[in-house]
């Protein structure tokens, strides 16, 4: 039933590099709990493992099919992608004035996050029929775009200005990937500059200051601002080799807000230094590198999109979250793949491992 | 089988993976290089900045923003208000302190000496805030003695005061800390320990008042103390609030009511601008913020006089005879009567086997419509009422803004009641029985309303028939007095009644003011045009109620309510619409109709520079309790009849 083929194709080493990533992850969710409470930190570690074990079979579950059927049944997962986050605006959970949760029983689930992954499927579909050696039109870009854009505006309207921004890049970053014709893009950049005021424009006064605060972090140094200086401290305190795992001052204080979910690399940072962060941006650079190879190998163009997609969604994710904790991008709403604390992020990661896993054992495969 | 397999795409495609390859790679090598500046080029500082445990924030809070009355008078200020703390560590040892702390501070050290040594252990550089808003004397005695007093600072704070206390209490309701739940709901930058609107006015426009949160990143020392300011955020003042109503009028009106339970509702006729809102009891809102004893808190909220209930808005009561307002204008549209239709009525109504009586035992007599009104001839009201049937009855009370919320925007609003057939069936799981139909044309029964919505109905009789939103506040202004937002006035609906017709309505009105016979004659102006409704709302709806009353030793609290709605137009002034409840008044002529007419009396003379000829307000006071009000002489020659001698409808 299951082809050697199969077996021989998978890519052990990338599923070690996860395997490792999520290690680190949950030792450093267990070190960043607050002091006194390190019972709090066993809870979160030992649920943070739980998820990787549901994220391992959520990847077997996705490398067990045939990933051209993910090409065929790019309208059901697109529906269905639109449809959890419609349901989500209107029968969601409401956390800190955003409503993003679906409660699954004791469960709760982010489906922005699995609409990151299906931006890459729709666009691979499109683009591995229309793309060719001399770029992308206008007119192979617009109904991508346009469908992407209901899931886009249903992510805005949660409010989530950070998952929507990386959806809108990992979709810019396969555009690219195709390849663009010169006078598109001219011509996309500048309906660009002129839609951008008229969307502006129909946004309410909060998402406004939402938009300002991304575009200029020093607006709020009260709030914003004043996590970055302290994940700033708390990165460069850790100086070349690091305080100690356990040993992170800042964080023992408590004075990282949200150390264990979106600035996790700061306590990393801090009790391993400028070589345990380096070490983890060597171990992320393996693991996308993996991916493309993956990609590369593949036999046709709609692997390869996938791959390239996915490697995207984790390339930025780590580039926009350890570049938020470093102060040098605003400070919006991106977890660190299989490191921060989360189920729903977790999962999508494993989701998207098994993507590049099932383009990866097939590539011999003729069906 | 859609997948595309492309023999072409090995050129194009798979060609560009290695540039994604290094693009990424030059991404990680600006996170690298990013990491380097941070942990090696400015290690030592970060590492300084973080042994010193170092950066902290200080909040700012906004002063909030003022509210004034029409004529600008400040109703809600801020004032400074100065806290004492003391950080345990600085203090060395803490407990050599003590007896300065009581000498100085009056501190009670049976209380605080424990939590001071507790606080020394376990948090020693966090100030413990000790006494709260002390006033200027002990300030200076502190400030002479900082040397002695180690570790002792002193913190200003903007605090809210309402300089007009109680009368306004009920309007402008209070602050209080934010609670949790809403902490979590707001999701407005809130945070523990700000003060919100509770109540009232404060927390109906609680967004305009705020302001915006300011605040200053320091770096402290090992003591805690600030070495210096990292970044500054200034607080945003709160807008200002100019309200609609008079401080002079609403002054008067509980001054009216004086000891009474009750409540006064004066509204402008022709927008529907609140002038005055009153409540009494009432209770000193400066006692939430300075915080008050356990015991003045048991007291306020087991006064079994409720100073905490605003009366105004949320006080349900039968309208008694003010309802035949509603009555008389459904009967007259519905054409069951017009102007010249005589009833006879002889001092009761058989109905079925029970009679109905006329307040007037002897009856009234032949009766036509503008008379039933000024004597408030029940009769003529439970015939006109039998032949409408409830269900009609309830249009004509919804139509007058009855059995639904205003829309004022206060808390607590009551919608009051107009029952119908259905709402009974409902409810009670029984039919409607054709007696409680006279009941209910009578304003007894099921009928509730609340001196909010009577005063509007009275507006929009004044006022030709529109039914105004009741509003409190005229604009917002920013803090440079800009205008930020003006309200306008906004019309709810129209009573459904001809010109004629309420001319009719409008003429019974005014006799109940103005003639002999009409059951306020003690509340008319030589002046001003009065005109008025006299109600008894009753509280014991007993057969035998008279005898009962004789009987009972706490005879007060089983007296009727005491209603009086009235209006005045005059020609070239502002004109006011007015509803009194007086709880346990006994009868609207007696107790609520002088509240009104001095009301009324105080507001013209605030308006009409030539009003000086009659003097309301040095005998207003005389006209408030029913004891004294027979001594009360009016101006004119004409002679005096004593309330007591009139008697109002059951």
């Amino acid at each position: 039933m299951i082809d050697r083929r199969l077996v021989s194709h998978f890519d052990w080493w990338l599923l070690l590099l996860v395997f490792i990533l999520a290690g680190v992850g949950v030792a450093s969710i267990y070190s960043a709990a607050e002091p006194g409470a390190r019972g709090l930190g066993q809870i979160f570690a030992v649920k943070q493992a739980i998820w990787f074990g549901l994220g391992l079979m959520v990847m077997a579950l996705v490398f067990s099919f045939h990933y051209h059927f993910m090409d065929r049944w790019v309208w059901i997962i697109y529906i269905l992608t639109v449809l959890s986050l419609a349901w989500v605006l209107v029968f969601g959970k409401t956390v800190s004035g955003s409503q993003r949760w679906i409660s699954l029983g004791p469960l709760a689930f982010q489906p922005s996050e699995t609409a990151k992954l299906t931006a890459v499927i729709v666009l691979a579909h499109f683009y591995s029929r229309s793309g060719s050696a001399s770029g992308l039109g206008l007119r192979e870009i617009a109904l991508p775009a346009a469908l992407l854009f209901v899931p886009f505006l249903l992510i805005l309207a949660q409010p989530d200005l950070g998952t929507g921004m990386v959806m809108a890049i990992i979709a810019a970053s396969m555009t690219f990937y195709a390849g663009i014709r010169r006078r598109t893009l001219v011509f996309l950049v500048s309906c660009g500059l002129v839609a951008l005021p008229l969307l502006y424009m129909n946004l309410k006064d909060y998402q406004k200051e939402r938009i300002k605060t991304f575009l200029d972090p020093d607006r709020d140094p009260l709030g914003a601002g004043y996590h970055i200086i302290q994940s700033k401290i708390a990165i460069g305190s850790g100086m070349f080799s690091g305080k100690g795992y356990m040993e992170g001052s800042q964080k023992a204080l408590s004075f990282l807000p949200e150390q264990h979910t979106d600035f996790i690399f700061a306590v990393l940072s801090e009790e391993w230094g400028l070589l345990g962060a380096t070490a983890l941006l060597i171990l992320f650079f393996a693991f996308l590198w993996r991916g493309l190879n993956a990609g590369y190998q593949s036999k046709d163009p709609f692997g390869a999109y996938i791959c390239v997609g996915v490697v995207s969604y984790f390339f930025w994710q780590v580039f926009i979250n350890t570049g938020m904790v470093m102060g040098i991008l605003p400070v919006v709403g991106v977890p660190l793949p299989f490191i921060s604390y989360g189920g729903s992020s977790m999962l999508v990661a494993m989701m998207g491992v098994g993507m590049i896993q099932n383009v990866g054992m097939r590539r011999f495969s003729y069906d | 089988m859609g997948t595309v397999i492309r023999t072409d795409w090995t050129d194009h495609s798979r060609r560009r993976i290695p540039g994604v390859l290094v693009f990424i790679l030059a991404g990680l090598c600006v996170l690298f290089v990013r990491l380097y500046q941070l942990q090696v080029l400015d290690g030592l500082e970060y590492a300084r900045l973080s042994e010193n445990n170092c950066v902290r924030i200080q909040r700012v809070v906004p002063a909030r923003g003022l509210i004034l009355d029409r004529t600008g008078q400040v109703l809600a200020d801020n004032r400074p208000s100065f806290d004492v703390s003391i950080t345990p560590s600085d203090a060395k040892p803490v407990k050599n302190i003590f007896p300065l702390l009581r000498e100085y501070l009056d501190l009670d050290l049976k209380i605080w000496g424990p939590r001071l040594l507790k606080a020394e252990k376990e948090a020693p550089f966090t100030p413990v805030v000790i006494k709260t808003d002390i006033d200027r004397d002990r300030l200076a005695i502190v400030s002479a003695h900082s040397l002695e007093l180690a570790g002792i600072s002193v913190q200003t704070r903007s605090q809210r005061s309402f300089p007009l206390g109680a009368s306004f209490a009920h309007l402008l309701g209070y602050v209080g800390e934010i609670t949790e739940k809403e902490l979590e709901k707001s999701g407005t930058g809130k945070i523990a320990g700000d003060m919100v609107g509770r109540t009232g006015v404060e927390r109906m426009f609680e967004d305009q008042l705020a302001g915006g949160k300011g605040g200053r990143q320091v770096e402290v020392d090992a003591r805690g103390r600030v070495v210096s300011v990292m970044r500054t955020v200034p607080a945003a003042p709160g807008n200002n609030l100019r309200l609609t109503v008079d401080a002079g009028l609403q002054a008067k009106a509980v001054e009216l009511l004086g000891e009474e339970t009750g409540a006064v509702v004066a509204l402008d006729p022709f927008s529907g601008r609140v002038l005055a809102l009153a409540s009494t009891p009432s209770f000193d809102p400066n006692l939430f913020i300075t915080g008050m004893t356990a015991r003045q808190w048991a007291g306020l909220v087991n006064d079994e006089r409720r100073p905490m209930h605003n009366r105004a808005i949320s006080g349900a009561y039968p309208p008694g005879s003010t309802y035949k307002v509603i009555t008389l204008m459904a009967g007259l549209e519905e054409g069951v009567v017009n102007q010249e239709t005589l009833l006879y009525c002889p001092g009761f109504y058989s109905f079925g086997n029970r009679d109905f009586w006329c307040w007037k035992r002897g009856g009234h007599g032949p009766v036509k419509a503008v008379q039933a009104l000024a004597e408030s001839c029940d009769v003529y009201c439970y015939r006109v009422g039998e032949q409408l049937g409830v269900d009609r009855l309830a249009y004509y009370a919804r139509s007058g803004g009855l059995g639904a919320v205003t829309g004022i925007g206060l808390d607590g609003e009551a919608r009051g009641l107009v029952p119908t057939m259905e709402w009974k069936k409902k409810h009670t799981g029984r039919p409607w029985t054709k007696g409680e139909t006279l009941s209910v044309a009578i304003g007894q029964g099921y009928n509730l309303a609340t001196p909010l919505q009577m005063a509007s109905l009275m507006a929009a009789v004044a006022n030709g028939g529109v039914l105004y939103r009741p509003q409190v506040a005229e604009r917002v202004e920013r803090p440079d007095h800009s205008v930020a937002h003006r309200f306008v006035p906004e019309v709810l609906g129209r009573l459904p009644a001809s010109p004629k017709n309420l001319a009719i309505i409008k003429q019974g009105l005014w006799e109940v003011v103005n003639t002999r016979n009409g059951t306020a004659w003690a509340a008319r102006s030589e002046k001003y045009g009065i005109y008025g409704k006299t109600g008894t709302a009753q509280v014991v709806g007993r057969k035998d109620r008279e005898n009962f009353l004789n009987q009972t030793s706490s005879h007060r609290r089983f007296q009727d309510h005491a209603w009086f709605t009235a209006f005045c137009t005059p020609k070239g002034l502002p004109g006011i619409a007015v509803a009194v409840i007086v709880e346990h008044g006994g009868h609207g002529a007696s107790t609520a109709a002088p509240v009104a007419r001095d009301l009324i009396l105080e507001y013209m003379r605030m308006s009409d520079p030539s009003a000086d000829d009659e003097k309301a307000p040095s005998e207003a006071a005389a006209g408030v309790t029913p004891t004294t009000a027979s001594t009360y002489t009016p101006t004119t020659a004409a002679a005096f009849t004593p309330v007591e001698g009139r008697r109002e409808s059951p």
